[in-house]
């Protein structure tokens, strides 16, 4: 890490990964089966639109927010900017630790899926995952959990969000 | 609509008994689309006739309407209530998170009657109103720390609203105003002191739903072509890169950029104030309003050092446009940005209407200038164009009011001018202080005749700058017609909750569109058809409350400083009232 990351990563925190460069999702779908996620480019330039969490929502064919796997908020007023809230698709995702009936089935590579048939309602993933990451649906009552398709980073208009191939993610960050 | 849109729900809070109910009204947003539309019916049933401003019978409306939280750039939140600074209809829209949060909060209308005893703010979410005690935040020096101790205090970061007043609005100063986010404004007409007479300090609005679609394929694709527009086109796009201040210039360049007092149409300092040098040296950060890609909210960022203690600085991020621009800079004759940003900061810390605030300084300025108004009344302040500290010295005591003319300075202008004379130059047209553009007669038509006495609410300006390129002056007749027709169709975003920036993205046809694939089938004539009757609602309240349009003030100064086609008759002017009133 060079130190003239230091300020960005410290303003953008563990959300965002300031040194990948702005990628295009729609050019990385489909190019290759390798595992996706969805990335924070960079937190600075949010202004803060919720284009993002209305996406992901429409994704499902609704309007409106309850199911959003994405949340963004005020760091404390909104003259400080924005935080961005994506899962990171974690190697080793501690919502699945603490699941009691094993919904949080582990995805290869990295993240997690939901078998909501499974699921109880209990919220232990909400408070186990350290970004707040697993959003929760009051109509299902169920975690929302993010599929990592990318449709939300479509409608970023200033390039904060991004799909990227979570083992070359990987490679970068090491 | 679907049936299980929750839209239809209207949510009555009073004051008085702290109570609340909900009541589904379909067929008031069936008939009148939401925002506007349906908010001058609530009004009209809430209100009484002749109702005194202050009175807890005086109704707070605020309504939202069918395409938020389904579609971009639909961000708007309506207010109506009966305005303490005209006497009649006041009706004043703003964004932020508002409109989503009412929305997610599951209303499509909030209705406010009553007063508390006792200072309160509210917290509103899908579950009812909770009614919380304000009197520790009563006379917080700053409208800012407010919105800091309830961002603390209350949950919902991201989807929730918080809407707030300062001191300006607790003293019932007539153009106080309401801060939602920090950075928006329900600004006009006093929207802040119907608050305050209400003791009611703030509202906290929060919600997360999700809402029904009819056509989920027909959905996905009108929103793609709304959004496409949003972030496409030219005019979305200067809204996003200079903001409105890239009005500043062209206005001063044709001679219809108000200055001091509108002595002249031009400011010689136009250029430091330019929306281009606040990009280039002080453009800090860029907002968007919840679900509108367009980001058109420009902040400054003013680093001020400590006058006697080296290396303390003090970084403020102070939200700009043309208007407080015009306001706190020509309007004032400002020409320096940190002075006009201190103006502004002053402005925003009172909870003032930027527009009102600035016009009233100016004719105070001016009016000391010719010996009407003495220091004795003006509690020693020498006011004068230009000079920074005593207009800020100005605004704090328009608050505290220490003499009667600062009593009546609060009242307004054109109040006030009543009272020490100077009326040929207390620019309130229908009462209200005019906005930034000194175009032409559409522009003082549209002031007059506009049911809220706004700028926006027929865009007179913009015909006065066609007319200059045509190089022809409309007769009186074809420019009533022209502010009406715009006006109609106005009703008709602000009734769906369009912010105007994009009037030129939402074309009747693709509203058709939008509306049908969420269960409303409308045709372009039936929108149309809504406007017009919108339109009369409003007037016919306006005029239930004493409004006669061809009664109003005209102040002789709009004549006499020549206008970029020249100058123009009151007889004229006159004309263009009377057409429209016979159109109406």
């Amino acid at each position: 890490m060079q130190d003239g990351n230091l300020v960005a990563l410290i303003q953008s925190s563990q959300y965002s990964r300031c040194e990948q460069a702005p990628g295009n999702t729609r050019n990385q779908q489909g190019r290759n089966n390798m595992a996706k996620r969805l990335s924070v480019i960079d937190t600075e330039r949010c202004v803060g639109c919720q284009a993002c969490m209305f996406a992901c929502v429409r994704r499902t064919g609704s309007g409106g927010l309850d199911e959003s796997c994405i949340h963004v908020h005020s760091a404390g007023g909104i003259r400080k900017g924005f935080v961005v809230i994506v899962c990171r698709a974690c190697p080793s995702p501690p919502c699945a630790k603490v699941c009691p009936t094993d919904a949080l089935i582990e995805r290869e590579g990295g993240g997690v899926k939901l078998k909501a048939s499974l699921c109880i309602g209990c919220g232990n993933c909400v408070e186990a995952c350290p970004f707040g990451a697993v959003m929760w649906s009051n109509a299902t009552n169920k975690p929302q959990i993010c599929i990592y398709c990318g449709y939300c980073a479509d409608y970023c208009p200033y390039d904060v969000l991004a799909l990227e191939d979570l083992e070359e993610a990987v490679h970068a960050a090491e | 609509m679907l049936p299980n849109d929750p839209l239809k729900r209207v949510l009555t809070v009073d004051l008085t008994r702290r109570t609340f109910n909900v009541e589904e009204r379909p067929e008031l947003f069936r008939n009148r689309l939401g925002g506007t539309g349906a908010g001058i019916r609530l009004l009209e049933e809430n209100c009484p006739a002749g109702t005194d401003p202050f009175n807890p019978e005086n109704p707070i409306i605020l309504a939202v309407g069918p395409l938020v939280g389904h579609y971009p750039v639909a961000s708007k939140t309506t207010v109506l209530f009966k305005s303490p600074h005209t006497g009649e209809l006041g009706e004043s829209h703003a964004g932020g998170r508002s409109a989503v949060s009412i929305r997610m909060a599951e209303y499509g209308a909030i209705i406010i009657k009553g007063a508390s005893t006792m200072p309160v703010y509210l917290v509103i979410d899908q579950d009812g109103v909770h009614f919380r005690d304000a009197s520790a935040l009563w006379g917080l020096r700053s409208s800012y720390t407010v919105g800091s101790v309830l961002r603390e205090r209350e949950s919902g970061s991201g989807t929730r609203t918080i809407m707030r007043i300062g001191r300006a609005g607790e003293n019932l100063v007539t153009y106080s105003c309401v801060i939602t986010e920090t950075y928006r404004h329900f600004g006009r007409l006093g929207l802040g002191a119907v608050f305050g007479s209400k003791k009611l300090k703030a509202l906290v609005i929060q919600g997360k739903n999700s809402l029904p679609v009819a056509n989920k394929r027909a959905y996905r694709k009108v929103y793609d072509r709304l959004f496409k527009a949003a972030t496409e086109t030219p005019l979305m796009k200067k809204y996003h890169e200079l903001g409105t201040a890239m009005n500043v210039l062209p206005l001063n360049t044709i001679g219809g950029l108000p200055t001091r007092n509108l002595q002249s149409g031009t400011f010689e300092g136009a250029e430091s104030i330019s929306g281009e040098q606040m990009a280039e040296n002080y453009l800090g950060r860029r907002l968007a309003c919840a679900h509108c890609p367009v980001a058109c909210i420009h902040l400054a960022a003013l680093r001020t050092p400590y006058p006697n203690d080296p290396y303390f600085f003090k970084t403020n991020m102070l939200g700009y446009d043309h208007e407080p621009i015009f306001a706190a800079g020509s309007m004032l004759g400002i020409n320096d940005v940190p002075d006009m940003l201190r103006v502004m900061d002053q402005i925003e810390i009172l909870g003032l209407d930027v527009m009102s605030a600035g016009v009233c300084l100016a004719w105070a300025a001016e009016a000391r200038q010719k010996g009407l108004i003495t220091t004795e009344e003006t509690d020693g302040l020498e006011l004068t164009f230009g000079d920074t500290e005593t207009f800020i010295e100005a605004l704090q005591r328009i608050v505290s009011q220490p003499t009667d003319f600062y009593r009546a300075l609060a009242h307004g202008a054109d109040h006030a001018a009543e009272i020490y004379g100077g009326e040929e130059y207390a620019l309130a047209f229908g009462r209200n202080e005019m906005a930034g553009y000194h175009t032409g007669p559409g522009a003082y038509a549209g002031y007059l005749s506009g049911s809220r006495h706004s700028h926006l609410d027929s865009a007179g300006y913009s015909l006065d700058q066609e007319a200059i390129k045509a190089g022809k002056k409309p007769d009186a007749e074809g420019l009533a017609l022209k502010l009406l027709e715009e006006e109609r169709w106005r009703q008709v975003l602000s009734s769906l909750v369009i912010c105007f920036f994009a009037r030129g993205v939402y074309t009747p046809e693709l509203i058709c569109e939008a509306l049908a694939a969420i269960g409303i089938s409308c045709t372009e004539t039936m929108l149309h058809d809504m406007g017009a009757a919108i339109l009369r609602d409003k007037y016919t309240f306006k005029e239930r409350e004493g409004f006669i349009l061809s009664e109003s003030r005209i102040p002789r100064r709009i004549f006499t400083t020549a206008a970029p086609w020249g100058t123009f008759e009151e007889t004229y002017l006159r004309e263009v009232l009377e057409e429209y009133r016979k159109n109406l």
